[in-house]
């Protein structure tokens, strides 16, 4: 039957706790990159040029439903044909960064929509500039009801950073093959990585829920 | 070499990993579905030592990365004694992922069922399984179809990742005519076009038409 060896346990444990670490930069970073970008696509698809919107919808459309490995290996592989050398890191961050902007992207419209016509109407009453519509009315009243996406996609972006070991990004799967095949041992590395996810992901998740019950509290909803 | 020329070379080994791509995700569907409703049903038991186990997996498979659940089976699994042979590994781990993710779903759809519907079948001395077969389950389908084209999606992004593990779809054959001719902007773009022509014109359509057919059925439309 199995022998599971608690001593070979603790001699990979250091080197796996180090890549938990990366991982977590990882998903920390392109979660950053993915907010920032998600809201420009999303603000992007509000202006009055129906073409702009036309394209970010398309361009979204095609991102979101296409394998994020796929992109990942697009952007780290096509850069180079063009002259364009992307680290591992960087070309990881840019993929993930930018397929997860995608998702948050719908997140906000939904946000942004659920905000009644009358608040809209209110702000112009008020004679507020569009800047002022959007970051005092509309954007608070449209986080409550996008929290819960957003906090969906922070355990998704954490989920799909061993996707980021196919170019050689040394997060925790990587860190596990490596170990796995120097010490042909791959039942205690598979599975302590599976349980360290488990250990961040569950934890995560609940603190998000109550995360956004504050808020919604905060804002009296 | 042109694009045509390219395209002219390499179309048969990119038509048998299309082929594959489509197997897996039937395959990984079927077992997905199945799991989904089985393990909703677990959850929605009285019992608690079924719902324990249902909510265990549910937030095994939820919590942790596919790539960790598809590595876990294919190279862990094998350890206990059981090996599966690569093409049956891959469409085991994205069906069993899509399954905890599909069992939410289906137990949200259960859920919305109003509670009148439930009365109204014990009224007529139904038994419970054919209350749910007859009463419930057809009107959870409907409420929970939206969701489910989403799900599909995200289930055909996942069978990219059976590549890791040298199964010849469309993402491992992408992979090694990169590796041999190195146009890398050609080959990736191509691929990434297949996979969005099948989510867009194939998964995505069907499972529209699938909730107007539902829709109908139930006298909703």
């Amino acid at each position: 039957m199995v022998d599971w060896r608690w001593d070979f346990v603790w001699e990979i444990l250091p080197r796996l706790l180090q890549a938990t670490g990366n991982t977590l930069i990882a998903a920390i970073a392109g979660y950053g990159i993915a907010l920032v970008l998600g809201l420009f696509l999303a603000l992007g698809q509000r202006t009055p040029y129906r073409i702009v919107t036309l394209i970010i919808r398309e361009v979204v459309e095609f991102i979101r439903s296409t394998p994020l490995i796929l992109q990942i290996f697009f952007i780290f592989y096509v850069g180079p044909q063009f002259g364009i050398r992307l680290s591992p890191w960087m070309s990881g961050m840019i993929a993930i960064g930018l397929h997860y902007a995608c998702y948050l992207s719908e997140v906000y419209r939904g946000g942004i929509e659920s905000v009644p016509r009358g608040q809209w109407e209110a702000a112009t009453a008020l004679n507020m500039s569009t800047l002022q519509k959007y970051r005092r009315v509309i954007i608070p009243q449209a986080i409550p009801s996008a929290l819960a996406g957003m906090g969906n996609y922070l355990v998704g972006i954490f989920k799909d950073t061993p996707m980021l070991s196919v170019i050689g990004v040394a997060e925790l799967i990587h860190t596990a093959n490596a170990i796995g095949s120097e010490n042909y041992r791959f039942l205690e590395p598979y599975t302590m990585v599976g349980l360290i996810f488990l250990a961040i992901s569950l934890p995560t998740a609940g603190l998000i829920r109550a995360f956004e019950g504050y808020v919604r509290r905060k804002l009296g909803m | 070499m042109t694009f045509i020329e390219f395209f002219g070379q390499y179309w048969p080994r990119l038509l048998s990993g299309t082929g594959i791509t489509i197997a897996q995700f039937f395959l990984a569907a079927i077992l997905g579905i199945a799991i989904s409703l089985a393990m909703a049903l677990l959850k929605l038991s009285n019992n608690r030592i079924l719902r324990c186990s249902a909510i265990t997996y549910i937030e095994v498979f939820r919590g942790t990365s596919l790539l960790v659940q598809l590595y876990w089976i294919f190279f862990v699994l094998p350890l206990f004694g059981i090996t599966i042979e690569k093409f049956t590994a891959g469409y085991i781990a994205v069906g069993m992922n899509i399954g905890a993710y599909g069992a939410e779903l289906v137990r949200g759809g259960i859920l919305s069922v109003p509670k009148g519907q439930w009365e109204a079948a014990l009224a007529i001395n139904m038994s419970p399984a054919k209350r749910m077969r007859r009463i419930i389950l057809p009107q959870a389908l409907v409420n929970m179809l939206p969701p489910w084209g989403n799900l599909m999606i995200e289930l055909l992004k996942g069978t990219a990742l059976v590549s890791l593990i040298s199964v010849t779809d469309l993402m491992f054959e992408a992979k090694q005519i990169n590796a041999s001719t190195f146009l890398s902007a050609q080959i990736f773009g191509t691929a990434l076009v297949i996979y969005y022509i099948l989510a867009r014109f194939f998964v995505t359509p069907f499972m529209r038409w699938l909730e107007r057919f539902m829709a109908r059925k139930m006298g909703r439309a």
